[in-house]
């Protein structure tokens, strides 16, 4: 009775019920309209000011979020307005950032958390020991990631796929460890008394206080507009088809006169800045940071961000970001659970919508990219084997 | 056989491990010809096309183009320098539209980056601008403006080896290698590639060619030149090339076959 496969103890019915699910889903999503295709057509179609005024409406949309009445609904059982700034806003940023890295020019970057950390721990440092204004460590948390970037890019980035992904990994590790084990970011545990911003008085949305979330949330909307138009710009230029170019076939890139590695250097370098003034936001707000803020699991969650929402699609991945932040918060309630149906979601996620909920219209993947580059090493021989196949 | 040598490979040997791929090579292709090389499968064709690309470097000899050396100049700088290839297994950026593989390669001429594109600098905006211009001149000349927009990888396979060479020319290169570009065409699309490899040819780009089907070579070579097992063993006019005998028994079989063990 065991047909190969079937396994040993379930009731016959189950797999056969499993098929027709499988089935049953194929068939409603053949059925269902393409609201993607649509929209990106509507999009195309539509004049020059009825696109900025789509845009003006979300933006306005963020900035209306933090209402009551939005929060009843989005997160009955946490402080809306906290989580919209952390983690929430701090995700899209992260995801948007990340994006650059893994969505446009495919490199798997498993250590994002690191450059998040280091411009956390810049604002940290330079905040409570030399007494500087958050205006100023804010460019200086940006450089100092960006130079980390590219530290750790420049002998790292002409590896490929799985190896960059190790190297990566290790990186994060290390900083984290270093952070838990020097004085000078007050060991594991860590560093308090953080300043905020100053504030302007009188401007409610412009007082940096500890009751109320709300300012720190327009400065992390602030700069995810900043960010998401630079990144936009970036991806409609040289630069940005030069990173397409590389995701497809770095050797093919090559040969059409594209520096690769300068321009991967590139996207590290920027993807590592985003995620240093993420930090130092992060930083300002809390008070007070510990190493454990900054764990693996950071990283591996704002990549998920990217995949869920489909990498290398801007917009897919700020929902990305925004659904792999909120859900969790959302299920409060369940306390345990939530961890769980998060994990649910992402694996029906990657069974029915493998390219993300919005995919790219260059649509491969990072991670299947990577996949193929694991086997890259040998990717120039590929170039003679043609010879071999010739008819 | 004085001066316009473009492309000059001298005693080119290339071998990985005990295996010599290409053996004392000597080559000239002058400017402006159209240059076939032929020979068996294996004979070390594409291996000229990745030495002279930098995908290779050689065990010894000299590659030069227009009296510059090759051999150690990085690969994207040999394609700046003015040479671009196409790839015998095709090797599109297959998720990017028609357009803009032709553009990524228009870029390789480009300056502007990071600060240009965030500030919109007018460079920037020139280099797009023109950028645009090379790829619709290009696609009109290869007949694929209809479909600047499709993802590359959609196209037919006939439309994507025309779409490999409207990427190339975009790099404007001075000596173009194809590589078996008539691969998998039939006769009708054959005859468009010769009436395109001739306008090419007459835009003044050299073009060196690697080609299996004969009628493809006899109709638009000046030159050709036959390798068999790494050693050229004839060049010359088509016609001459075809009535040698060396080259009718490495095609034929000559007793080589019991040597290549098939």
């Amino acid at each position: 009775m065991n047909a190969p496969g079937s396994r040993r103890g379930l009731p016959a019915g189950l797999s056969a019920r499993w098929v027709r699910l499988r089935l049953g889903a194929a068939e409603r999503k053949a059925r269902l309209p393409d609201v993607q295709g649509w929209a990106a057509d509507a999009w195309r179609r539509a004049p020059r000011w009825g696109q900025w005024l789509a845009r003006l409406a979300v933006v306005v949309l963020a900035v209306l979020a933090p209402a009551n009445a939005i929060g009843q609904i989005m997160a009955p059982a946490s402080d809306w307005k906290t989580i919209l700034f952390y983690p929430i806003g701090v995700y899209v940023l992260l995801g948007v950032g990340l994006n650059v890295v893994v969505g446009q020019a495919g490199m798997l970057d498993l250590g994002y958390v690191a450059f998040f950390a280091i411009g956390a721990y810049t604002m940290a440092v330079l905040g409570i020991d030399a007494h500087l204004n958050f205006w100023i460590i804010l460019p200086g948390g940006i450089v100092l990631a960006a130079i980390s970037g590219l530290i750790l890019g420049a002998p790292t980035l002409r590896l490929r796929g799985d190896y960059l992904a190790i190297v990566t990994l290790g990186f994060g590790e290390i900083i984290q460890i270093t952070a838990t084990n020097v004085s000078f970011t007050g060991g594991p545990q860590g560093m308090a008394g953080i300043p905020h911003p100053p504030s302007i008085d009188h401007i409610g949305f412009l007082s940096y206080g500890v009751l109320d979330p709300r300012p720190y949330y327009y400065l992390v909307l602030a700069l995810i507009i900043v960010v998401i138009v630079v990144a936009r710009r970036l991806e409609r230029s040289r630069v940005g088809r030069a990173w397409a170019a590389i995701r497809e076939d770095e050797d093919a890139a090559e040969l059409m006169g594209v520096p690769t590695f300068r321009f991967k250097l590139w996207a590290f370098v920027i993807g590592a800045s985003i995620a240093g003034a993420a930090g130092v936001l992060f930083s300002a707000k809390t008070i007070a940071i510990t190493p454990d803020d900054f764990p693996l699991l950071l990283s591996i969650l704002v990549l998920s961000a990217v995949v869920l929402g489909g990498a290398g699609n801007l917009p897919g991945v700020v929902v990305g970001a925004f659904v792999v932040a909120w859900l969790p918060e959302r299920f409060r309630g369940l306390a345990n659970y939530r961890v769980l149906i998060f994990g649910l979601t992402l694996i029906v996620m990657m069974i029915f919508r493998p390219d993300g909920l919005f995919p790219a219209r260059r649509r491969r993947s990072s991670l299947r990219a990577g996949r193929t580059a694991a086997s890259a090493p040998v990717a120039a021989v590929n170039l003679t084997e043609a010879e071999t196949e010739a008819p | 056989m004085t001066g316009g040598a473009l492309l000059q490979l001298a005693g080119l040997t290339v071998s990985f491990g005990g295996v010599v791929a290409l053996s004392e090579l000597d080559l000239k292709v002058q400017e402006g010809q159209v240059f076939s090389l032929i020979g068996p499968n294996g004979a070390g064709k594409t291996t000229v096309f990745n030495v002279v690309t930098g995908v290779y470097q050689p065990s010894s000899g000299s590659v030069s183009l227009g009296g510059k050396r090759l051999n150690g100049v990085k690969r994207y700088q040999i394609t700046r320098l003015g040479v671009a290839r196409t790839f015998q297994n095709l090797r599109l950026f297959q998720n990017m539209s028609v357009a803009e593989n032709v553009m990524v390669a228009a870029d390789a001429h480009h300056r502007s980056s990071v600060a240009g594109a965030v500030l919109g600098l007018p460079r920037q905006r020139h280099e797009e601008h023109d950028g645009r211009a090379t790829t619709t001149d290009l696609l009109g000349l290869v007949g694929l403006s209809s479909v600047a927009e499709e993802a590359a990888g959609n196209l037919s396979y006939g439309d994507q080896r025309r779409l490999e060479i409207a990427r190339a020319l975009a790099t404007r290169p001075t000596l173009l290698l194809l590589d078996e570009p008539a691969a998998g065409m039939n006769p009708s699309e054959k005859r468009d590639l010769q009436d395109l490899v001739r306008v090419i040819a007459r835009r003044g780009v050299t073009v060196l060619l690697i080609e299996h089907d004969m009628s493809v070579v006899m109709a638009i070579s000046d030159r050709v030149a036959v390798l068999d097992f790494g050693r050229k063993i004839a060049e010359g006019p088509p016609a001459a090339v075809q009535r040698n005998p060396d080259v009718i028994a490495a095609y034929l079989g000559g007793g080589a076959d019991a040597a290549r063990g098939q």
